[in-house]
Formats: C-alpha cells, sequence, structure tokens
C-alpha cells in the first residue's frame, strides 16, 4: 500500500465523521420541528371526522364536511370578522401608543429609563389575571372605572357586559397589557437608528415633522412591522382577556377563534370541530404573517439604502 | 383514649344512650365538645367496620380530583377516619371550580389514571358516560361481596338517586329500570327564593309567590331601596346559567327543553307558552337585574346577595346558606322561601345540581375506589358532615331526619327548613338527558343574553335557537 493510500484511507473516516455532523448539529432543530409537526398533523387528520368523544360510535372519516360546515354557517363568518377586528383594532392602537411613547422616552436620561421600566409593568401581569383584574374594576357596582365613568356624566355603562362596548372593554385591556412590549422594540429600534441622516437633516434646517415621516418612519418601519407582526399573531389567537371577561359573549359579540375551539373541545368535547377551527386559525394566521414577512423584508432593503 | 371514654361512645353507637346523655356524660369525663365529636365520630367508624372487611385494600393509595367546595372541606376534615378504617392512603388534587371540569376532562379524555374517583355533576356524566370514561357503579352498589351491608343506598333521597342514573340512551329516563348508575350523589342544591328581610321590611314587601309578582317585587325593590338591585340570578354565556332558578321555573310552566318521539329529540324551547315564559324573565333582568348581568356567575350572584347589594336571588338555596354565615355583611338578615314560578302550580318544581362521586374508568385499583366512595357517601359521614360542618344540602333521607342537624340548621338559618320541605318533593333534574347538554344549555345562554341585550326579539330568538339546535341534533344524528 502506498503512502497515499494509506493517508486517503485515514481520511474517510474523518470524511464521513464531517459529513455526519451537520446532521447531528441540527437533531435539536429536527427534534423540535417533529414535536410540532405531529400534534400539527394529528390536528388536520381530527378536522376531518367526525369525533365527538361523547358520541363514539359517530366516529368516521367525513373529509372536509367539518370545514364545509363552518364556512356555510353565519355564525362562523362573524367569528373570522369579529377575530380579525380584535386583531387591526388591537395591533393599531398599540403602534400608535406604543411608537408614542417610545418617541417620548426616546432619549436616554435617568427618568426615561426609570418611566420605561415602570411602563413595563403590565407586560410583567398574567393576561388572564389583568382580565380579572379590569373585570373588577369596571364592575358597576363598585369599579374603579365604572366610578370615574359616572363622574364624568357617563351612566349606565356597562363595559364587558353590553354588545355595544364589550369588543372596546377588551380591547382596552389588551392595549393596557400589550403597549409597552410594542414601546419596549420601538424604542430599542429608536435608539439604534444611524444618526448620520438625522444630523445632515438638522444641518440642513429640515422641520421636525419632515423628519419623522421621511426619515424616523421609514427607518423604523422594520421594527414596527416586526413588533406587529408578534403582536398580530398573539391577538388573532386571543384567548386569556377574552374568555375570563366575557366567556364569548354578550351573546356572540366576542366569540373569536381560540374562544370558540375551547368551548367545542372542553364543553362539547367535538374533536373534529375544534381542531377544523384551529386549523382554518392556523391558515389565516400563515397567510397574514406571509403578507407581514415580505413586507418586513421589503421594507429592511429600503431601510438599508436609506441608511 | 381511656377505655372509659371508649365504652361510652360505643355505648351511644350502639343506641344505649341519648345523643344528650352522650355529651354530657363526655363533659363529666373532661372531653370538650371538639374532642367528644372526634372520638364520636371514631366510634361511628368502629361500628361502620363491625360487618364489613374495611382492610381489604389495606396499604392502598387512592388519589381523587376534587373541586373546593365545603363538601370537599367536610370530606378533608374526616378523612382520618378512613384511613383509620381503611389502611388506605388517600391523597386529593382541588382546583377551583372555574378550571375544574377542564381539568376533569382532560384527564379523563386522556385515559389517564392518575386519579380513582372525582367530584362529578350529574349532567357531565351524560358526556363522561357515553364516552366510557366512568363506571357503572350499580356493578358495586349491588354487589354485597364489594358493599358494606349498612351502606343503605335507598336511604339516598330516591329523586337524587333516579337523576344521577341514565340508560345512556338520548331522551332515556333518568333512573329508569336500565339505567346505570354513573355516580353516587354527595351533596345538592335545589333552586329557591333567598331574600334580604331588612330591605323587605323597609320597602314593605313579602317575598313573591311566582314569577309575574317576583317581577313586580323586584322591580319596586330596586326602585326603592335607591342602590341595590332586586333581584339577582345567573348570566354568563354558560351552561350554568340555565340550570338553577332559570330551568326551575321554566319546568314550573310545564315547558321542557326537549320532546321525544320515535327515539328523535325535537327543540321545545319556542312554544308559545315558552315565549312568554322568556319574556317574563328577560323583562326581570332588564328592569331590576344587576347591570353586568350577562358576566354573572354563581359567584357574583351570591356575594352581591352576601354583600347588600342584591335584595334578592332566585339560585341555590345553599348560595343563600352560605351567604346568611360567614364573615359576609348580611349576615343573619337573609330569609328564604320555597317559589313556585307559574301562579297556576300547586308546588315548586326546583331543578337540582347535584354534587356527586365517580370512578374513573381507567383507575387501576376500581374497588379500593369504591371503598371510598362508599365511606364518603354514608350515612355515619354524611351525618358528620351534616352536623359539624356546611355539608348542606345532604342527600340522605335518615340525615334530614336528624334532630342536631334539624336544630342547628333551625336555629341560624331563618325558614330554611321549611323552604327545603316546601321544595323537596318536586327536586330533580329537569333537563332532558342527552349527549348534547353542554351545546344547548350554552347556546340557550347565548340567546337569553342577546334577548336581555334586546338585540334580538324574544319570539324571533327561540325560533333562531330552536331551528339551531333541531339541525345539531339532526348532524348528531339525535334528531
Amino acid at each position: 500500500m502506498t503512502a497515499a493510500a494509506v493517508k486517503s484511507h485515514e481520511a474517510a473516516p474523518r470524511r464521513r465523521k464531517a459529513n455526519l455532523l451537520p446532521y447531528f448539529l441540527s437533531l435539536p432543530a429536527l427534534l423540535v420541528c417533529v414535536g410540532i409537526l405531529i400534534p400539527f398533523v394529528t390536528a388536520i387528520y381530527y378536522s376531518l371526522l367526525r369525533f365527538r368523544l361523547n358520541l363514539p360510535m359517530l366516529k368516521g372519516f367525513i373529509w372536509f364536511q367539518n370545514y364545509i360546515d363552518f364556512l356555510t354557517d353565519a355564525t362562523f363568518w362573524h367569528t373570522v370578522r369579529v377575530s380579525l377586528l380584535y386583531t387591526a383594532l388591537t395591533v393599531g392602537v398599540e403602534l400608535v401608543f406604543g411608537l408614542t411613547i417610545a418617541l417620548l422616552l426616546q432619549k436616554p436620561s435617568r427618568v426615561n429609563n426609570v418611566i420605561s421600566v415602570l411602563l413595563l409593568l403590565p407586560l410583567m401581569t398574567a393576561p388572564a389575571i389583568a382580565a380579572l383584574m379590569w373585570k373588577l374594576m369596571t364592575n358597576p357596582n363598585f369599579g374603579v372605572l365604572s366610578y370615574f365613568v359616572q363622574l364624568l356624566g357617563v351612566s349606565n355603562f356597562k363595559w364587558a357586559s353590553d354588545p355595544n362596548t364589550a369588543l372596546f372593554t377588551v380591547v382596552l385591556v389588551d392595549v393596557w397589557v400589550y403597549t409597552p412590549f410594542i414601546m419596549i422594540l420601538l424604542l430599542a429600534g429608536l435608539r439604534s437608528l444611524p444618526q448620520q441622516p438625522f444630523e445632515a437633516a438638522a444641518l440642513d434646517g429640515v422641520p421636525r415633522r419632515f423628519v419623522f415621516f421621511r426619515i424616523t418612519l421609514p427607518m423604523l418601519m422594520p421594527y414596527m412591522v416586526t413588533a406587529a407582526l408578534f403582536r398580530l399573531l398573539d391577538s388573532i389567537q386571543q384567548f386569556d382577556i377574552i374568555y375570563p371577561m366575557t366567556q364569548g359573549g354578550p351573546g356572540d359579540t366576542l366569540l373569536v377563534f381560540q374562544v370558540r375551539s375551547y368551548l367545542e373541545f372542553y364543553q362539547y368535547t367535538n374533536v373534529g370541530k375544534s381542531a377544523a377551527l384551529l386549523i382554518i386559525l392556523w391558515a389565516i394566521t400563515y397567510a397574514l404573517s406571509n403578507v407581514f414577512i415580505k413586507q418586513w423584508l421589503r421594507l429592511r432593503e429600503r431601510a438599508r439604502g436609506l441608511a | 383514649m381511656s377505655d372509659k371514654a371508649k365504652d361510652f361512645f360505643e355505648a351511644f353507637k350502639a343506641g344505649k344512650m341519648s345523643r344528650r346523655e352522650l355529651m354530657a356524660g363526655a363533659g363529666k369525663l373532661g372531653l370538650s365538645a371538639a374532642a367528644a365529636n372526634f372520638l364520636l365520630n371514631g366510634a361511628a367508624t368502629r361500628a361502620l367496620a363491625a360487618d364489613f372487611n374495611w382492610k381489604k385494600f389495606s396499604g392502598e393509595k387512592l388519589h381523587l380530583l376534587l373541586n373546593k367546595h365545603p363538601y370537599a372541606d367536610a370530606m378533608i376534615a374526616d378523612l382520618a377516619n378512613f384511613k383509620t378504617l381503611t389502611g388506605m392512603d388517600v391523597t386529593y388534587d382541588i382546583f377551583p371550580e372555574d378550571v375544574y371540569f377542564d381539568k376533569v376532562t382532560a384527564a379523563l379524555s386522556s385515559k389517564s389514571s392518575q386519579y380513582d374517583a372525582f367530584m362529578t355533576g350529574a349532567y357531565m356524566t351524560w358526556t363522561y358516560g357515553p364516552a366510557g370514561w366512568i363506571e357503572d357503579l350499580n356493578q358495586w352498589i349491588k354487589d354485597p361481596a364489594k358493599t358494606n351491608p349498612n351502606y343503605n343506598w335507598d336511604d339516598v333521597l330516591p329523586g337524587l338517586r333516579a337523576s344521577t342514573a341514565w340508560n345512556g340512551v338520548p331522551g332515556g329516563e333518568l333512573g329508569s329500570a336500565d339505567a346505570k348508575q354513573w355516580c353516587i350523589p354527595w351533596g345538592f342544591e335545589l333552586n329557591s327564593i333567598t331574600y334580604n328581610r331588612k330591605m323587605y321590611d323597609k320597602v314593605g314587601v313579602k317575598p313573591a309567590n311566582n314569577l309575574p309578582e317576583l317581577v313586580e317585587t323586584a322591580a319596586k325593590l330596586t326602585k326603592d331601596l335607591g342602590g341595590p338591585y332586586g333581584i339577582g340570578v345567573r348570566g354568563s354565556r354558560s351552561w350554568a346559567t340555565i340550570h338553577p332558578g332559570f330551568l326551575s321555573g321554566y319546568a314550573n310552566y310545564g315547558q321542557k327543553d326537549f320532546t321525544v318521539s320515535d327515539g328523535k329529540l325535537k327543540a321545545a324551547m319556542n312554544t308559545p307558552e315558552s315565549k312568554d315564559y322568556h319574556k317574563l324573565w328577560v323583562k326581570m333582568i332588564q328592569e331590576s337585574g344587576p347591570k353586568n348581568w350577562s358576566t354573572y356567575t354563581w359567584y357574583q350572584v351570591g356575594t352581591d346577595l352576601g354583600a347588600g347589594a342584591s335584595a334578592t336571588i332566585f339560585d341555590a338555596d345553599i348560595l343563600g346558606y352560605f351567604m346568611d354565615g360567614g364573615d359576609n355583611k348580611e349576615k343573619g338578615n337573609l330569609g328564604f322561601h320555597a317559589f313556585a314560578a307559574n301562579p297556576a302550580a300547586k308546588a315548586p318544581t326546583p331543578n337540582v345540581w347535584i354534587w356527586s362521586l365517580a370512578m374513573n374508568a381507567a383507575s387501576k385499583q376500581k374497588d379500593a375506589a369504591w371503598y371510598f366512595m362508599q365511606w364518603a357517601s354514608s350515612t355515619e359521614h354524611d351525618m358528620f358532615g351534616a352536623r359539624k360542618m356546611d355539608f348542606v344540602n345532604p342527600v340522605r333521607q335518615s340525615v334530614w331526619k336528624d334532630d342536631e342537624f334539624r336544630n342547628r340548621i333551625e336555629k341560624s338559618y331563618n325558614g330554611y327548613l321549611q323552604q327545603y320541605e316546601a321544595s323537596s318533593p318536586g327536586a330533580r333534574i329537569y333537563f332532558t338527558a342527552q349527549p348534547l347538554f353542554f351545546d344547548v344549555t350554552t347556546q340557550w345562554a347565548e340567546t337569553l343574553q342577546k334577548m336581555v341585550a334586546k338585540q334580538v326579539p324574544v319570539d324571533e330568538g327561540l325560533d333562531q335557537l330552536a331551528a339551531s339546535i333541531d339541525k345539531q341534533l339532526k348532524d348528531a344524528g339525535l334528531g
């Protein structure tokens, strides 16, 4: 055997090891992926079944009947509408408030740092606890907010108990809990923006409104889209504020996807319908996320161009 | 305990002396009332052990799933006696009611053997039974080798025994000859009026005798009291809104949730009589109910009465009982009143909620679990709970005849016994047993909310509700 042959023979196991290394390294990700995919595929399978736990004799494959039932049911379209409306309102209001607060706290100072930490406190509260807290505060008999509303001359304001004000009330709680999340992301974004464009604008005496709309906002947009995407994914799956406050009521006013799906499974033990609802919710979330991510990539490129 | 004291309590259990003589004698022996009660229950435990091998499963360990409730508290207070009696160990998890039934559903549907027995309501067994998650307890109750000869199953109120037994046929009569005993009644509540006597005296009204009167009385109370509202009833978007006062009144008007014909169910909520009843109910809430009625569970209904924020409730009698004691502001001010909603009815027809014990079909020690269940529903434990704890309402007829229990209630809870005696003959479950119970009642509550909020007129709302339920029944092969 020549020296070269021996060398090549020794190198073979090393190459095999090197070839396997990426697979070993990606194993944890693969396991996580499998952990997500198994329930996902199971949910798709269940959504194609007539499957109520308390009527086991009826269990059977019905293909897309659960989906057809939903798509031809007016109450389902109400669920779609109220889920999207809730998402749009919460994300929109939180972006406006979060951005405003972030701009106010943009300049690092001891006071601003303390305020930004204090403003994070609602985010530390579990949403279900926040919902119960707000339920007490909005109680018409003894709630502190009801008292203030009465002082303003508004009597008989029923908050989450009235179909006309229920959405407003739960959006208010969501805004209270999650605005700090947007605020902290945007604050980090604002403080990390390159200073050259602002310095150039200051030298040129560009008006502040122009600076905000033409420089700050476009450069901050990737951060805003990221924050909005996170909130969108969470808002459209809202459960822990709406359920403790209203259980989806009054009537079906706040019967959003997750509340409806929860009731289908835990109350009615209708696994098939519950799974179908969650798959539809996943499809909507997936579509919206795609739109956002494409937008985010486009804006990031534009922001790089600006920088 | 000295032999003398022990003999003394054994003599009482053997019926050789009265309770008064026992307590006087215990005092002479230097025993406090609490110690005497503990010893008495110990004697009861030994009496229970006399004719039955309670030690058969000694060394085994049971695990229970419990709801946070005075019934569970009473059981836990007496649990040491069960452990002594059987040599078994018992552990338990307790959950608040808000999440309790979700936990039960999750535990049972996963076929987990973690829990051997658990607390449940009869309505829940209409889901758990057909799903195969719980056992038919007849196989233990009727087996003399497994059940203590002193158990006396017939002592449990007949309406409750029937209400917890169902043959699994949608629309099948509760308690029919072929019914399976899905759970053992443990404690129960029926629905009646509890009112604030001081507020009633102040306004100069008497407890209403029927629903039209209640609507008027509640409106007057709301108007004249200038703060507290007239009537508290549940309103959340849940089955729990339908089963207490609402269904009790509904049944009193002779109305049903379903008609059953040739084994098929048909929704019956949209009859003219039902519509009239709904109109009265909706009017009562709109005029005199809490402002945020649509979020009201039993908890808000009860605490408002106890805090003096409401003048009346039409809900569980034991809710009134608990609000008339403890640290409540209105403690001692409440009165109890049997209520027949229909002016033409001869007697009340309260729908009942029965806290019961059921056995997990996945349990690996079912015979041992049955030992616990029969002990927890025994006369001895029921008596202990009724006399010493807040185990109201007890499910055994013998306990209701017990002087000590009756005197205690009579002394502290004005009119409670009279209310119970007038209400109980008609007390049973008035729902039709069927597997879509939670779908139907949740949608019914949703419709009530829409009617109260004036989103839909009563007639139209009930027609829509009936049509929707008929469709669901048809889809499930039940209609």
